[in-house]
């Protein structure tokens, strides 16, 4: 946690109570900013650092973080003026970028409170995500929660609100399917493999062609531990011999092709080629060579290369590019539905932080504080006075005693609660105090 | 007893339950629980089977109702051995329901004490009975591993990746976890089937009598010869073997009970009711 006078340096006008404190989250994403925008706005490790530094100078402003992704550009801060920061942080960064404060501003959206708080969750939680799901975001939140830190620009507040947004992410992930279900053909190709043939790892593999998407496919096999052989045929065979080379397996030629199919088990294509390349005529013999064994062929080349009358034949199987395509949308449709119950997940996270938050105000933690000590001294009391027989005058004598205690040991700690001084980070005082106590069931 | 039964249907049942719940939603916590209340209801079962030996002075297998309950504690017993080797935690949701029904079944099914009689008390029955229900509860489960095979298949094939698709495991594993099904089924079946005959030869002074259930277990196991012959020598496997492995339940099945009902036989008195 963030020690009461370590980490805050700026000079704070005077003492604020945290119900005064708000937190804004001020950003542009994929949704709101097109490409040409967004590709101007990406901070690097040191611009984000820099960037964090100039905030931090500002008066109005406590704490800070600045997210920045491919597709979004994020600032949190909590502030005691929150109007000020809403004017002033869009200025900033299109100041920082270099571009025009009204296009900026055309793009950028501004949450504060319970809503800041919900945007952050979603997005650390991948809903709001290009890709439902995906699970770089995480990451990059905490990478740039490390670089906040690292800079020394959160506080209690922002500490336990990136806490919390990544335990409500690896919830979300634990219990919904959000980040199930392959929505890439390279990975929708992989988890088809993984249905037909029970490892993939000591499978061999036949690339024909070349092409992004099929030597994704290739990589994505090849990391799964894979020991078996990787043939790679190409009409042009140095291309061939060069692919080969990157994923360590056999260049073959063409003509070797029918030949090699009774040896591999999975076959990745995407050649240029007219027509097909593997016919139906070519499997049926070949299938009693390999007696039978599965051939799983991913062809993702536009015309086709194989011949779509070999998924008939049996132990053979076909996917073409749509057949994947049509797997992804399925599987995006699923995460859609996840997505549903990751929201209710979030809305609780939201939840519990605000109950926190609130509980950082001056007033509720005094009045923690009394009833516990009134509690523990009550309850000691009855016992010493259960014990003791004790005429009633003695009693009343014995309570007002402890009620005394209580209120005396009680009555520095509320002044200097009350207003820490100047230069302090009250929010922090009133947190070690909970935690000191342990005045909050939940932490 | 007929409380232990029902303890025995209940334990059955719940874990039924949750297999299906595992099956339907997915949840992984319900599989543990299943497959420990399975063996729950199954060492129940077991201690009942021993009390009846015990009771009875020989195997319970006299009538329809104590060789169905045989056949459903065979076959709970055996999958509940198998599934760790071939991980294959979705065939309890066919395991299980099928031992329930049969228990069910049994239970249904009045119990008439027949006459103790010498002719079960040999080492060479207890043997026979034994081994071949044994065997036979891993034929069943090899019928139900090609069910399972189909339904994969059929799916991967016609390109629906949703429902079965999700929940049921690779081809490859169904098919060489069907595989190692049949060969010990085929084996039990068969050694079983030899202990059959040298207790015919010592009870009756032949080994064979052209016993319905006789010629129709031999027409089980040659399809089941015929899978295995197939297999190794012509490659069948996949979508062949799972059907094969079906038709050779099929015939097991009427072998077990459709031969009791449709034929006579000295079998008879150990199936009727």
């Amino acid at each position: 946690m963030n020690l009461p006078d370590g980490n805050r340096q700026a000079p704070t006008p005077q003492a604020v109570s945290p119900e005064a404190l708000e937190i804004i989250l001020i950003g542009v994403n994929h949704r709101t900013a097109p490409v040409e925008l967004r590709e101007k706005l990406g901070f690097t490790d040191t611009e984000t650092e820099s960037a964090l530094i100039t905030l931090r100078k500002l008066a109005f402003i406590h704490e800070a973080l600045l997210v920045s992704t491919c597709n979004r550009v994020e600032v949190l801060i909590t502030t005691d003026q929150p109007e000020t920061a809403k004017e002033q942080i869009p200025s900033y960064i299109a100041e920082w970028k270099a571009i025009s404060v009204s296009r900026f501003k055309s793009a950028v959206y501004i949450y504060s409170g319970n809503d800041a708080v919900r945007h952050l969750f979603r997005v650390t939680s991948s809903l709001d995500s290009m890709m439902l799901g995906e699970p770089q975001i995480l990451g990059q939140v905490k990478a740039a929660y490390k670089h906040a830190v690292e800079t020394k620009t959160t506080g209690v507040i922002l500490n336990r609100l990136l806490h919390k947004s990544f335990s409500t992410a690896k919830r979300v992930r634990r219990e919904t399917g959000i980040g199930g279900h392959a929505v890439s053909i390279s990975y929708a190709a992989i988890e088809l493999a993984k249905k037909i043939f029970d490892s993939l790892a000591d499978k061999s593999i036949l690339l024909i062609g070349a092409g992004e998407m099929a030597e994704l496919a290739v990589e994505h096999l090849l990391r799964s531990h894979h020991s078996g052989i990787i043939c790679v045929a190409n009409r042009t065979f140095s291309v061939g011999v060069e692919l080969a080379g990157r994923f360590n397996g056999t260049p073959i030629r063409f003509e070797e092709i029918p030949e090699t199919l009774a040896s591999v088990d999975i076959i990745v294509s995407s050649t240029g080629a007219p027509g097909f390349v593997v016919a139906r005529d070519h499997i049926k013999p070949i299938m009693r060579r390999r007696k039978n064994r599965p051939l799983f062929f991913i062809d993702i080349a536009v015309p086709r290369d194989i011949d779509p009358a070999i998924n008939r034949i049996p132990n053979v199987y076909l996917y073409d590019i749509d057949d994947l395509q049509g797997v992804i949308e399925k599987n995006i449709n699923i995460r859609r539905k996840e997505s549903v119950i990751a929201e209710r997940i979030i809305d609780e996270g939201v939840v519990r932080f605000r109950n926190w938050y609130k509980s950082l105000d001056v007033v509720p933690t005094i009045v923690a504080l009394r009833d516990k000590l009134h509690a523990t001294a009550e309850a000691e009391l009855n016992k010493t006075m259960h014990a003791m027989d004790l005429s009633p005058g003695e009693e009343e004598a014995l309570k007002k005693m402890t009620d005394a205690m209580v209120k005396k040991i009680l009555h520095d700690p509320t002044i200097f609660l009350k207003n820490p001084g100047v230069h302090r980070n009250k929010s922090a005082y009133l947190d070690l105090t909970r935690k000191l106590f342990k005045l909050d069931n939940e932490f | 007893m007929t409380a232990a039964l029902i303890i025995i249907i209940f334990l059955y049942m719940s874990s039924s339950a949750a297999y299906l719940g595992y099956f339907m939603i997915q949840a992984k916590i319900l599989q543990p629980v299943a497959y420990s209340v399975l063996m729950a209801g199954f060492l129940l079962h077991t201690g009942l089977m021993g009390y009846q030996y015990v009771h009875f002075g020989h195997i319970p297998v006299q009538n329809l109702h104590q060789t169905l309950s045989f056949a459903a504690w065979a076959i709970a017993g055996v999958y509940l051995l198998l599934r760790y080797r071939f991980h294959l935690k979705i065939l309890g949701a066919y395991t299980a329901p099928l031992a329930t029904v049969i228990m069910i079944v049994a239970f249904w099914i009045p119990q008439t004490t027949g006459e103790p009689s010498n002719i079960l008390n040999s080492i060479w029955l207890i043997l026979h009975v034994v081994i071949i229900f044994i065997g036979e509860a891993a034929l069943v489960l090899a019928g139900g591993t090609g069910g399972l095979y189909l339904l994969q298949e059929h799916a991967i094939k016609t390109k629906n990746t949703r429902f079965f698709f999700k929940r049921l495991p690779s081809l490859e594993l169904l098919d060489s976890a069907g595989y190692a099904f049949i060969i010990t089924g085929f084996t039990l079946l068969t050694i079983g089937l030899v202990t059959g005959f040298i207790y015919a030869e010592k009870v009756w002074g032949k080994i064979w009598s052209w016993d319905p259930k006789e010629i129709w277990s031999v027409i089980t196991w040659l399809i089941y010869a015929a899978l295995l012959h197939e297999r190794l020598v012509a490659g069948w496997r996949g979508r062949r073997a799972a059907i094969m492995a079906i038709i050779g339940f099929a015939a097991l099945i009427f072998t077990f009970i459709g031969v009791n009902l449709f034929l006579e036989g000295h079998h008879n008195e150990f199936t009727r009711w």
